[in-house]
This record gives C-alpha cells, sequence and structure tokens, in this order.
C-alpha cells in the first residue's frame, strides 16, 4: 500500500517454542480503523504490542512512517509520541494525580513546558468528558473513568496512530457505553486505530476493515460489511457466530 | 502505653531487688551523679548521627546496586549479586576494624573514628538495602513500565518518576526496621572509640566500677530510643496504608 503509516511485512515473533506471530502482514493506512479480533491466545495482543516495541519481532518488519520498528536510535526518536496504546487493565501511575498521569510524558518525554502540557491535558480530559476529576487520583474513579484518563494520556502525547488492547474488557458493562463512545468521536476526527476487541457492534460501526487472527495468522481481513454477513473462512464463521450469540 | 507500664515496673523490680545496687553513679541529685548520667546520654547525639548518616549513605548506594540487578544484562546481575553475598557474609565488627585500621594503609588516607564507622555501618547496610530495593522495585506490575513506555519514556524518568515512587512507598517500613536495626549496631563502633552511647558507658564503668548499673542505664537507654523510633515508622506505615485506600 503506498501510503500505509503501519507496514508489517512477515512478522514472526516466538515465546520460547511457541510461535505467538507466524507470519503476520498487515497494511494500515492513514486515517484507517482497523478492529482486530479472534480466539483468546490467537496472537491479537502480541501483534500490537510489536507495533510499539513492547514486543522484540524476531524476524520480518514492521514499519511505522517508513521508519523499520527496532531498538536504533533513529527508530525510537522516529517513534517518540507517535504511537499511543491503550490497555485492557488501564495501566495509570496510581501514585500521580489524574492531571500528573496526564503530564508526564508531553513534558518528560516531549519537552513541552509545564503550562503548555496542562492546557493540552486539560484539552483531552475535556475531550473524554472528565475535566472535573483533574485533581483525583485513579483509585478514586470509576473503571469506565480510568480508561477515558488512560485513552486522554496516549492522545496528550499527540499521537498519529492510536492502538487499544481489550479496551473495555475489565469494564463492569454499564461502563463499557462511555469508553467506546469517547472511542467512537476518537475514530471521527480521523486518527489512524487499531482496536483489539470483541465489541462487534463497535466494530460495525467504526471499522473501516476487520482482521481475524488465529492461531498466530491473520486468517481474514474484509470490510465489515462482507466480513460480518459473508466470512470466508469456517474458523471465523464458527468465531462470529460464538460472540454474536452471546 | 502498655510497654511503658511494663517498663516502669521493670525498673522498680530491679531497684527493690537487692542492697548492693548502687545507683548513686548516677543520681541526678548528687553533683558527680549529674555529671556521669550527662556524659552517658551525651553519647544519644552520635548514636543517632552515626546511624542516620549511615543509613542516608546507605540507601542511595543500595538503591545504585539494586538496579544494575534488575538489568536483562547478565554481568550487571553478576554484580549485584557479588556485591550483596560478599558484603553480607563480613561480619559487621569485622568491617569496623578492616575499615578503621586497614583502609587507610590500603588507600593512604586518614580516616577519623566517625568516617571509619559511617563508612563501615553503612557499606554492611547496603547489601540488606539494596535487596530490600530490588524486591521493592520487582513488587511495581509491568503493566507500569509499559504504560511508562506507552508514553515515550525512558529508563532514567521512568524509574524517576514511575517505579521507584511506588517502589519505595511500599519499601519504606522495612527501610524503617532496617533504622531500628542500625541505631543497634552502631554499638559496635565503640571498639574504635566512638564516643557513642555504649563506649561512654565502657569508659564510665572504668572509672566508676558500677557495671552494673551503668550498663542498666545503657539497656534503658537503647530500649527507650528503639520504641521511640518503632513507634514513628508504624505511625508512618499506617500513614502510607490510610494513603493507598
Ligand atoms: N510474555 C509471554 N511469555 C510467554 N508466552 C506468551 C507471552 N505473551 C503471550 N504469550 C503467548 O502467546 C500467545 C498469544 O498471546 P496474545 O496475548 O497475543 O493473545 P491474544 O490473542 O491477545 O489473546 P487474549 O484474547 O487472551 O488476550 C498466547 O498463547 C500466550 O500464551
Ligand atoms: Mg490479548
Amino acid at each position: 500500500m503506498a501510503d500505509a503509516i503501519i507496514s508489517a511485512r512477515d512478522v514472526i515473533k516466538s515465546f520460547g517454542d511457541f510461535r505467538a506471530l507466524d507470519a503476520v502482514s498487515l497494511d494500515v493506512a492513514r486515517g484507517e480503523r482497523v478492529v482486530v479480533c479472534g480466539p483468546s491466545g490467537s496472537g491479537k495482543s502480541t501483534l500490537i504490542r510489536c507495533i510499539n516495541r513492547l514486543e522484540r519481532h524476531e524476524a520480518g518488519t514492521i514499519a511505522v512512517n517508513g521508519v523499520p520498528v527496532d531498538d536504533s536510535r533513529r527508530s525510537r526518536e522516529a517513534r517518540r509520541g507517535t504511537v499511543g496504546m491503550v490497555f485492557q487493565q488501564f495501566n495509570l501511575f496510581p501514585h500521580l494525580t489524574v492531571l500528573d498521569n496526564l503530564t508526564l510524558g508531553p513534558m518528560r518525554a516531549l519537552r513541552k513546558p509545564e503550562d503548555e502540557a496542562r492546557e493540552i491535558a486539560m484539552r483531552y480530559l475535556a475531550r473524554v468528558r472528565i475535566p472535573e476529576q483533574a485533581d483525583k487520583y485513579p483509585r478514586q474513579l470509576s473503571g469506565g473513568q480510568q480508561q477515558r484518563v488512560a485513552i486522554a494520556r496516549s492522545l496528550c502525547m499527540e499521537p498519529e496512530i492510536m492502538l487499544f488492547d481489550e479496551p473495555t474488557s475489565a469494564l463492569d458493562p454499564e461502563m463499557i457505553g462511555e469508553v467506546l463512545a469517547v472511542m467512537t468521536e476518537l475514530a471521527r476526527t480521523g486518527m489512524t486505530m487499531i482496536v483489539v476487541t470483541h465489541e462487534m457492534g463497535f466494530a460495525r460501526g467504526v471499522a473501516d476493515t476487520m482482521v481475524f487472527m488465529d492461531r498466530g495468522r491473520i486468517v481474514e481481513t474484509a470490510p465489515p460489511a462482507r466480513f460480518f454477513a459473508a466470512p470466508e473462512t469456517e474458523r471465523c464463521r464458527d468465531f462470529l457466530q460464538k460472540i454474536l450469540h452471546h | 502505653m502498655m510497654r511503658a507500664a511494663l517498663l516502669a515496673a521493670l525498673a522498680l523490680l530491679l531497684g527493690g531487688c537487692s542492697a548492693d545496687w548502687g545507683w548513686y553513679v548516677v543520681d541526678p541529685s548528687t553533683q558527680t551523679g549529674w555529671t556521669n548520667l550527662k556524659f552517658l546520654l551525651g553519647g544519644l547525639y552520635y548514636t543517632i548521627l552515626l546511624s542516620l548518616t549511615a543509613i542516608a549513605i546507605s540507601v542511595v548506594v543500595g538503591l545504585l546496586v539494586a538496579l544494575p540487578g534488575l538489568s536483562q544484562y547478565r554481568a550487571l546481575r553478576a554484580f549485584n549479586r557479588v556485591y550483596v553475598e560478599v558484603v553480607r557474609s563480613v561480619p559487621i565488627l569485622v568491617l569496623i576494624l578492616w575499615v578503621y585500621y586497614g583502609l587507610p594503609q590500603v588507600m593512604d588516607i586518614t580516616i577519623g573514628v566517625f568516617w571509619a564507622g559511617v563508612i563501615a555501618l553503612a557499606l554492611s547496610d547496603s547489601a540488606f538495602q539494596a535487596e530490600i530495593f530490588r524486591a521493592g522495585i520487582q513488587s511495581v506490575d509491568r503493566g507500569q513500565y509499559e504504560a511508562a513506555q506507552s508514553v515515550s519514556l525512558g529508563y532514567v524518568d521512568t524509574m524517576r518518576y514511575v517505579i521507584l515512587p511506588q517502589a519505595i512507598r511500599r519499601i519504606l517500613p522495612a527501610l524503617g526496621n532496617q533504622l531500628v536495626y542500625m541505631l543497634k549496631m552502631s554499638s559496635l563502633v565503640s571498639v574504635i572509640g566512638m564516643q557513642e552511647l555504649t563506649r561512654r558507658a565502657n569508659e564510665l564503668v572504668v572509672t566508676e566500677y558500677r557495671p552494673l548499673e551503668i550498663y542498666t542505664v545503657l539497656v534503658l537507654e537503647y530500649l527507650v530510643l528503639i520504641l521511640i523510633v518503632s513507634a514513628l515508622v508504624r505511625r508512618l506505615e499506617r500513614r502510607l496504608r490510610a494513603d493507598e485506600r
């Protein structure tokens, strides 16, 4: 793909003898929203964690903005603040206030002055609709609010790409909606997103591309309409049947 | 409160149990007794100063030794293991003697009694501090490193702003225990002539021939000092636990 912002080619990642990613290739265009689904252990998390270097792939290449993802200084500089990530368990910094959670990255990694960092932080807190919680500590917030803070924390780095690893799986059902709403709104701003989720309603509404993974491979890639109406592979059909009728 | 009452009872019991007691050596109502008591209590200053200085140094050294122990590189981890094992194996008293009498010759410098004591105590304690820090840092969830990395923080910033503040909160009680331990171990520095509590008691015994009373005072001095410090540590612990919620 000519204007791919992420381009993965034959990526292999093993844990011991186990192949978590088995020659995975994926192109994501600027502004594209990709939703990744698949059974547990199929390598979804590993794939997006390789994209922001939380895991090191051992073979194949991943390029972000045309720069290979590796441990070189050039690669790290190019990725600085480019790829944001939202975790299933939020991973907020518990000893810092919401505001300090949001300003830490911009101030330390992007060298922004404090007042500018705070201004950005308040802007994104407003975007995720909790500006009034700025001075609270994470533990004083509900799960849904914490995840929205985590999203705002990533956005404060003003990334070009946002990765989400099952952002609503640890939430009580009544809080899932508020987080998905924030993500839907983010999608509308044209953010490039890769979202690992089993929230198929969200996927239908937001995704440009659906990716189905199984046993370390991408088994199916299709626009949502076709993906849900006529899955090509048996395994994908089975999987969709299971989660849609749950 | 309970403890204080027990302590008072113990003192009364000891005081009343035999006619051989000669409390006059530390009787504050007599001139010599008062002078002797002031001399003994004066050691408190050095005991505390020595212990606090030593622990301040050992915390820093302990952290610097702990960090390589958590490295992905074998050589750095090996350095950590060797340091901890070697330093832990040397008795504190031996370390004190070696630093005071041996180190000046090896390095061709002069070391005063105070700094010899501080170095020996700090060195010995740093091995324990290193283990405490290592455990504390390891207790911080992996997700915290990943979150720090996801906002592009480097190693130093990740440690300084994310990991250590959480680790230190968790190990504060253990650091408090080390301080208590250090206060007790500082008595060993008396052998090289440091004028702390134990040394002063020893010197007074030599001139007054009243070991029973003087060492009883010494016991009480440590007891009160340690009980106060332990109480402070416990209070800090409670505070932190309240913070966690
Ligand atoms: N750090 C690790 N060490 C060893 N094995 C790992 C590690 N991380 C992942 N794996 C294994 O790799 C495989 C893929 O894991 P991954 O987390 O990518 O799956 P997933 O598709 O995200 O699953 P889930 O839906 O359960 O989150 C799993 O079998 C997992 O056990
Ligand atoms: Mg996963």
